[in-house]
């Protein structure tokens, strides 16, 4: 235990069960992004599967929306440190996503309009594990919080949900995206409180 | 890893902000706009973090300085600002951030942009600079809701007086005799105050997510390339700065 501040009290809640360690509850949806928000019309917008030398797969809007879609109540944890419980989403599943695609790629690189990028081992996107999001409490999803549609891994920290994504690349090979190169943790499991690299 | 941490000054910079310094004698250094996780325990063994921004330049004196605005539904920086004493200690870790951070060797012009205590990680910007006799112009646009919520004024007018501006926007009150009348920043003033797209800034934008949202927005619509606009957000509940 640390050194103690005698006249601190906090603040807890009889929730904390569900709160991972060093997170705090908010009832807000705070936002963190690295630069300016990016606006994408929808008539532009695209997204791709490609293994690095071919796409895979490529949809555009409709035919991306056309794909069966799910709603989801997840909590969401950020490396910042605020939780949020209970949060509900709609979006297309990666399992659907990536139904016909025959890979033995181990990894994928997430990337997004503005050039934000994070990585990830290809398995934490399968099995009902994650979503491409476009729609948050029964609203599209403002472009602050990634819309059109961003990537949703709740099981992870928040950035590696990334804001307005277009594509997946598969890699044999992990690849550090943008906070994993900045010195934050290459999985990032909330329950194991992975921050910053060099954590366990 | 979380480290042991001693106040050797507290400096109340407004009515709602405070600076803290530390002594830190085995510091790996850090680089401005960098920030700290600041771990506070109870008593009974309950503990709570929040990050906080570093406000000054790196130096050779074992010492850092945060400065902490003091949220009402806060629950680190209320302990912070109001019970905090000299000699006690903190746990520290840190330095963290890479990204919205400003180095001694960046030679190109600087667009600051600062929304309220969003100037924290910024002053350390221009501390930076001072400190390292970097030439690199800077400007910097600091918006805030009255003349008493300026944090570093007096070192900010002393600055301003070299070849570093500064520019105020108010909110909701303005001084005596203001030319502008209170209100956000928007497309006008930013025209007239920042660097034009042409001089090529790297722009820093940092305070509350509805400012740096309307901001940075801004910048763009100014034509400053995305890729050049770095942004700190801090939301209603995020103690950070």
């Amino acid at each position: 235990m640390g050194i103690i501040s005698r006249n601190f009290s906090g603040r807890r809640s009889g929730t904390d069960v569900k709160l991972p360690p060093g997170q705090y509850l908010t009832t807000d949806f705070p936002v963190l992004s690295a630069g300016p928000t990016p606006r994408i019309s929808l008539d532009r917008w695209e997204f791709t599967i490609s293994n690095g030398s071919e796409v895979l797969r490529r949809w555009d809007w409709k035919s991306f929306r056309d794909l069966p879609s799910e709603t989801v109540t997840v909590d969401l944890h950020c490396v910042t440190r605020w939780s949020k419980f209970g949060t509900t989403w709609e979006g297309v599943s990666l399992d659907t996503i990536f139904a016909g695609i025959n890979t033995d790629a181990k990894y994928a690189l997430v990337h997004s309009y503005g050039d934000y990028t994070t990585n990830l081992p290809l398995e934490d996107l399968m099995k009902k594990q994650a979503w491409i999001a476009f729609r948050f409490e029964d609203q599209d999803l403002a472009p602050e919080h990634g819309g059109p549609a961003r990537l949703l891994v709740p099981h992870l920290y928040l950035w590696k949900s990334a804001k307005w994504v277009r594509g997946i690349t598969l890699m044999h090979d992990d690849q550090p995206g943008f906070w994993e190169s900045l010195g934050y943790h290459n999985y990032g499991d909330p329950w194991r409180e992975q921050r910053y690299s060099g954590d366990e | 890893m979380w480290r042991v941490r001693t106040v050797t000054a507290l400096r109340d910079e407004t009515a709602t902000a405070r600076t803290i310094v530390l002594k830190v004698p085995d510091w790996p250094s850090h680089v401005a706009g960098q920030h700290v996780d600041v771990r506070l325990t109870a008593p009974d063994g309950y503990s709570a973090v929040r990050s906080y921004s570093i406000a000054s330049a790196p130096n050779q004196e074992g010492s850092i300085e945060l400065t902490v605005e003091r949220l009402t539904d806060g629950e680190v920086s209320p302990y912070l600002t109001q019970e905090l004493g000299i000699g006690e200690r903190l746990e520290l870790r840190g330095p963290i951030g890479g990204w919205f951070v400003w180095r001694p060797r960046q030679t190109e012009p600087i667009q600051l942009v600062a929304g309220g205590s969003g100037i924290v990680p910024i002053m350390a910007m221009i501390r930076s600079r001072v400190a390292s006799r970097n030439a690199a112009p800077f400007r910097l646009l600091y918006s805030v809701r009255e003349p008493g919520a300026i944090l570093y004024r007096e070192e900010l007018r002393a600055l301003s007086t070299q070849d570093h501006s500064v520019t105020y926007a108010y909110t909701r009150t303005t001084p005596k005799d203001w030319p502008r009348p209170p209100g956000r920043i928007d497309a006008a003033f930013i025209a007239d105050t920042i660097w034009p797209a042409n001089v090529n800034p790297t722009c820093y934008v940092c305070g509350p997510t509805s400012f740096v949202e309307s901001a940075a927005g801004l910048l763009v619509a100014s034509a400053i390339s995305p890729e050049k606009i770095r942004t700190e957000r801090f939301g209603p509940t995020g103690d950070r700065k």
